[in-house]
């Protein structure tokens, strides 16, 4: 038997009651896998339930169906269990400056999580925790680290305050980081710096990376495979190179073209946004906004009742190139050359 | 007749506890009607400084030289009461981050007709809400919306609010300050397709401040790159885009990849280092201690902005060499 993926969603719902007291379902049945030492973004808009998942992931949230599995281990919910867990995954957030706390130094700030952990006892090559401390600094590209050990975080850079959340995380030595839009709040420049880095952590530390972020070009830049989510399911996912120059998937398809430097696509802009998850759409749940079924393919290809009313399959977290779409289902059986 | 706007020789400075502090130095730029024109830089590079001074909304104790033309009127030097009537009227801006800019307990319609109906007292109150209607359709939002309160409209809706509020008193020049910050790519798309469309429609003036090249690649018609104060470069957009001049306008440009580009896949792109302390700027050019093209001759003085090919322009003494 293969080895289980490090981590991995099966058939993940969650639902939340909103104040009406409606059932809003953020996850609706989620398969997902991130390997050792892989990089895998996590796409959507607002509201796609992507953030949902990655915290599902970190133990904070509890799925209402499905679990979540480390190293092929059910996910235990006990509060000694969660901190063993949490050891292993290690989230990275977006906001670096509202992250850190402004009182306390760079090297408190890494410590922090070792003293959580009791991480430095019980380190195998018997290093203290200013030993720890400094080689995190080192990896996440502060160097020389003692000259930021006494500095606070108004007196960083951006890029810098980032680097030191990368430090805090990868002091726990994890096997897996969770980055919610790393960049997103860095300035251009920098942006290319701190996704070298996490590029870099993968193939020294062999850490496995999920990359939460609505920048399909930052996935085009690091990420190895990549799931495409629209209201609480995966839609479409693949290897990059497969889901991002051969798009199966319309709303993929759509987010694609709207990327200000594709020329390559006809710009596809959506109207309204995602619709409300109490109430997800029948049929395909991209129905009502989907382009192909409005410009009649998919009713010249036979499957337009069956967008309104079929429901689709949850995608399997089979590594393959895939995408929940009737039309894209007829196109690859009766083409395939068309579209892949 | 001169242009809509017209900046010449700005430089804006602030006081703080080391000293003076020169966010904006020596800018000259210049917007006609019906023509969008792009500011593109970092955080601190001054963009923001350069767009408030435009309707003088630089903080008090700044220092301002320099010349600032609003359809020929001097902004820096004009009475307050001018000055009223040339905010909203001639010129307005669109704010980033909606969510902050309009008031959680004004209902939205309220807050559009509030400028048009301070600014043109003959216009009561039925036809000022005639207007607002008429906004809300004009920015793809329906009339009924008026009665909505912010929260519960969604970010892309709220920025189109912002959108209808700085048309409202029909100004001939609107600035947007990172108009899609925040917003998802989808509702940005949608943005910016609307700002396209109303600078068609109407023959407004409009200048984009973003930090995002490839956004401002897309709308402008020219773009302006900044970095430490000061303009690097300016061009067409796509020339811009396509084939940067200014080794900074380069870097900015890589850090947004082509999705498809084999060179850029397990390769992103970035410029080691950070931006200059503006009180403490480097001697020469002040891109140097972070340029990859940099020589011992770029120490010696700052490079002026000298126009390369016809409607093009950098500010780097290697720009043009083999």
């Amino acid at each position: 038997m293969s080895e289980p993926p490090l981590l991995e969603a099966r058939g993940v719902c969650v639902d939340f009651t909103t104040r009406a007291g409606a059932t809003a379902r953020a996850l609706d049945g989620v398969d997902l896998t991130v390997e050792r030492g892989e990089v895998v973004a996590l796409v959507g808009e607002s509201g796609s339930g992507k953030t949902t998942l990655a915290r599902a992931f970190m133990g904070l949230q509890r799925p209402t169906a499905g679990e979540v599995r480390l190293q092929g281990q059910p996910m235990d919910y006990s509060g000694r269990a969660l901190r063993r867990f949490r050891r292993q995954v290690q989230m990275i957030l977006q906001d670096a400056a509202g992250s850190l706390n402004p009182r306390q130094t760079v090297y408190e700030s890494v410590a922090e999580g070792l003293r959580l952990h009791r991480v430095v006892a019980s380190d195998p090559e018997g290093r203290t925790e200013a030993d720890v401390v400094a080689g995190a600094l080192a990896d996440s590209g502060l160097r020389p680290p003692d000259r930021f050990f006494l500095r606070y975080p108004h007196e960083l850079s951006g890029g810098q305050q980032q680097r030191v959340l990368i430090a805090g995380a990868l002091a726990l030595r994890p096997q897996l980081l969770i980055a919610d839009e790393p960049v997103s709040s860095l300035d251009a420049s920098i942006r290319g710096e701190i996704l070298a880095l996490l590029l870099r952590l993968r193939d020294a530390l062999g850490v496995g990376v999920l990359v939460v972020t609505h920048d399909l070009g930052l996935a085009w830049n690091i990420a190895d495979r990549i799931a495409v989510m629209y209201l609480g399911r995966v839609v479409e996912t693949g290897r990059i190179e497969e889901v991002l120059e051969a798009p199966k998937h319309p709303y993929t398809r759509a987010l694609l073209s709207v990327v200000p430097e594709m020329d390559r696509l006809e710009p596809e802009v959506l109207t309204g946004e995602i619709p409300d998850p109490t109430r997800i759409p029948g049929g395909c749940r991209f129905h009502p906004r989907c382009p192909r079924l409005a410009d009649g393919t998919a009713e010249r290809a036979g499957v337009a009742d069956d967008c309104l009313g079929t429901p689709l399959e949850v995608l399997p977290a089979s590594g393959a190139h895939q995408a929940a779409c009737h039309l894209a289902a007829v196109l690859s059986r009766s083409a395939p050359r068309l579209v892949d | 007749m001169g242009a809509l706007l017209s900046i010449e020789n700005l430089s804006v400075a602030y006081w703080t506890a080391e000293g003076w502090l020169p966010a904006v130095r020596e800018v000259d730029l210049a917007v006609q009607a019906g023509e969008v024109v792009g500011i593109a830089g970092e955080s601190g590079c001054g963009k923001s400084t350069l767009a408030s001074t435009v309707l003088r909304l630089q903080p008090a104790d700044a220092r301002v030289s320099g010349e600032v033309l609003v359809d020929g009127e001097d902004v820096l030097s004009m009475r307050w009461g001018q000055l009223r009537a040339l905010r909203w009227a001639k010129a307005s801006i669109v704010f980033q981050g909606a969510l902050h800019s309009l008031n959680p307990v004004h209902r939205v319609g309220d807050q559009i007709a509030e400028p048009i109906l301070l600014h043109e007292p003959d216009v009561g109150r039925d036809e000022a809400d005639e207007r607002v209607g008429d906004l809300l359709e004009q920015v793809g939002l329906p009339r009924t919306r008026s009665r909505a309160y912010p929260h519960q409209l969604s970010g892309g809706q709220r920025q189109r609010v912002m959108v209808a509020m700085a048309l409202a008193c029909r100004p001939r020049l609107v600035i947007a300050d990172e108009p899609t910050t925040a917003l998802d790519v989808m509702v940005q798309a949608q943005i910016l397709d609307l700002l396209s469309q109303l600078v068609r429609e109407l023959g407004v003036g409009m200048v984009i401040i973003s930090h995002d090249l490839s956004v401002l690649a897309d709308v402008c018609d020219r773009v302006a790159v900044m970095y430490a104060g000061r303009i690097v470069e300016t061009a067409r957009a796509e020339d811009l885009f396509g084939s940067p001049l200014h080794p900074y306008s380069a870097a900015l440009s890589d850090a947004f990849p082509r999705i498809g580009d084999p060179a850029a896949r397990y390769a992103p792109s970035g410029l080691a280092g950070d931006p200059p302390d503006l009180r403490d700027l480097p001697a020469g050019c002040s891109f140097r201690p972070r340029c990859p093209r940099a020589v011992a001759e770029c120490a010696q003085q700052e490079p002026p902005l000298v126009e390369i090919v016809a409607g093009r322009s950098a500010a780097c003494i290697r720009v043009g060499e083999p």
